[in-house]
């Protein structure tokens, strides 16, 4: 038996698809648990993911993980699971080691790929630098799943969807406020990045950065240095100590590609590089680079982004 | 405010990462131990200008091996009041939080606090597994935290945003980029931590839930294509045609 949990307060998120497809790959009849305010009709679908049933507890809202915890560890307890799923998102990270101690099953971390014929699990390590592959000793295991590591895949119907309560007990943490800048999209669910380095001069030239990003429909992201002198947001920082990303493209521009920022992003499918230095060592980790100028390489690759997508409808 | 900071090592960040016998294990030769930056530059930091600001102590405590008493010392020259280390060479994180957990649970701290994860094994596990064996309330990836009486106010990142958040203590925080500044110990504390208390614990006997196996390097790049920085319309069809990602 396998249980995945997915938080659905804002709907389906493609990390909750890749999770279901995730528990359906890894064997036997896959069970989703839920908290929120996802309707039942989007709820069964994930049915056509691999879920054979959902349970939702729309009274628990999702802001304390020992809430969370303790209503998957009931329904864990109660279809007899053998193996939980989790997204490695906000939730997974302050859910499942939780679970983990409570139904003293072996965690791992951050899965970039279905277990291996072993049994062993592939997740980064170093900050990307490497991989390791991780074994669980105990009969239970919970697996966290990097988002974008796999794509979800289609294989059923829709399924049914009950609703449960009664297992969560009461929340520690009352929530003051929640600040959401609204229409981005969240940096490390991203399939496309547009990311730029103190080689843009200031705050003021991210314009030509965000047009890109809207032209691809991609996140935006950048550099530590930037984040620490306030030109942009700390939770677009990326690296060894920032946010860890593995978007299918990732577009570089006026970053050196020091070994801490690479760290962070060398899991990206594709690589490209804008610098006005052939000698910058972010070339060597890139899949295509431009020497130029980003001020008028940038506005210039806009431009040619508009055109193609203009050709696709 | 008595107040528990949990840190780990960590390899320094420009260290060569290689493994040896037949990769199961992480190469040391050559590498500089640092203290993990998200439990230095966050945690610690927070802590000391908490201690500031209300009054109380700040105890570190790392589960590791008499090799790791200079990062214990590096964290008590940046002002951390005392010391403990569980003496065992820790191979899981579970193992790591139930050691912590036990010692915590007997001392009655305050306040717990983790780095978000290390920068070598990037788990963000430790601090959520200590909340749950001490039965307590956990915030993780906090990037503000402000404490008063027996209220902690916390912002905290969620998908897309950030959020505020009020805990009761005593409560376990894991520590993100924002929380405070990195700071160099200076001479007098470097002077001090000498003669800081450093306990060294017993561990106690727990199971590994889990252990690696192996590891490997990435598949190394294939060399990269250089394109005109004029000739914009040719990398988007390379990424439409080629590269498949748009
Ligand atoms: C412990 C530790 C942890 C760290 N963690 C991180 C991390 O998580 N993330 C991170 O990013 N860094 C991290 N760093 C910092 C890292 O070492 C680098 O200093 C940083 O990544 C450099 O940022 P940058 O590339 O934006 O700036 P710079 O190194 O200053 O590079 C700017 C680049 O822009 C190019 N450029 C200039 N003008 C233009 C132009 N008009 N058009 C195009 N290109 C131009 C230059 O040629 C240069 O290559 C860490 C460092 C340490 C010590």
């Amino acid at each position: 038996m396998v249980l995945v949990y997915i938080n659905s307060t804002t709907g389906l998120s493609k990390a909750a698809l890749e999770t279901v497809t995730y528990g359906k790959k890894i064997g036997g009849d896959v069970t989703v648990v839920t908290n929120g305010s996802a309707s039942s009709e989007q709820l069964a679908q994930l049915g056509q993911y691999g879920a054979s049933k959902v349970l939702v507890d729309r009274s628990v809202d999702g802001e304390d993980p020992q809430q969370l915890t303790r209503l998957i560890a009931a329904v864990a307890d109660q279809i007899g699971a053998s193996s939980v799923i989790f997204s490695h998102d906000i939730y997974g990270k302050a859910v499942a080691p939780r679970l983990s101690v409570r139904m003293k099953a072996g965690l791992v971390a951050g899965a970039i790929a279905i277990p291996e014929s072993d049994g062993s699990i592939k997740v980064n390590v170093f900050s990307g630098k490497a991989v390791g592959f991780v074994k669980v000793a105990s009969d239970k295991q919970i697996i966290s799943l990097l988002p974008n590591s796999i794509q979800p895949e289609q294989s059923g119907n829709s399924c049914s969807v009950e609703e449960i309560s009664g297992h969560a007990g009461s929340s520690a943490i009352r929530v003051l406020e929640t600040k959401k800048p609204e229409g981005n999209i969240p940096l490390p669910e991203a399939e496309l990045v547009v990311s730029a380095g103190r080689g843009l001069k200031g705050p003021e030239n991210w314009g030509m950065i965000e047009d890109l990003a809207q032209a691809l429909g991609a996140a935006t992201a950048c550099s530590r240095p930037v984040a620490d002198i306030g030109w942009r947001p700390h939770h677009e920082h990326v690296g060894q100590t920032g946010v860890a990303i593995r978007p299918n493209l990732y577009i570089a521009a006026g970053i050196s590609g020091a070994i801490q920022h690479l760290a962070g992003v060398n899991g990206s499918k594709v690589i490209v590089v804008i610098n006005t230095d052939k000698e910058a060592p972010f070339f060597k980790a890139a899949d295509y680079g431009v020497i130029g100028d980003a001020f008028e390489v940038i506005p210039r690759l806009t431009e040619a982004v508009k055109r193609f997508k203009a050709t696709q409808h | 405010m008595n107040i528990l900071v949990c840190i780990s090592k960590a390899p320094d960040t420009t260290s060569k990462i290689a493994f040896t016998n037949n990769n199961t294990q992480f190469d040391e030769n050559g590498v500089q131990y640092i203290v993990n930056p998200y439990d230095e530059w966050y945690a610690l930091v927070r802590a000391l200008e908490l201690k500031e600001s209300i009054g109380g102590n700040v105890t570190i405590v790392t589960v590791g091996t008499t090799a790791d008493e200079a990062i214990i010392r590096k964290a008590l020259a940046i002002g951390a009041d005392e010391a403990v280390r569980i003496d065992a060479d820790p191979k899981d994180a579970y193992f790591v939080a139930m050691q912590i957990a036990s010692f915590a649970k007997a001392k009655g701290f305050d306040l717990v606090m983790t780095g978000k994860e290390t920068i070598n094994y990037n788990g963000s596990q430790v601090g959520g597994m200590i909340a749950e064996a001490m039965d307590l309330p956990f915030i993780s990836l906090a990037t503000k935290l402000d404490a008063s009486g027996t209220k902690l106010t916390l912002e905290r990142e969620i998908v897309g945003g950030v959020q505020v958040v009020e805990v009761e203590t005593p409560a376990v925080v894991s520590c993100a980029k924002g929380m405070a500044e990195q700071r160099i110990p200076n001479m007098r504390g470097i002077m001090a931590a000498r003669t800081k208390p450093l306990t060294i614990i017993p561990a106690e006997e727990v199971a590994d839930l889990s252990s690696y196996v192996s590891y490997n390097m990435p598949n190394a790049k294939s060399s990269v294509k250089m394109i005109d920085p004029s000739n914009m319309d040719e990398l988007v069809a390379l990424l439409h045609n080629e590269a498949k990602v748009i």
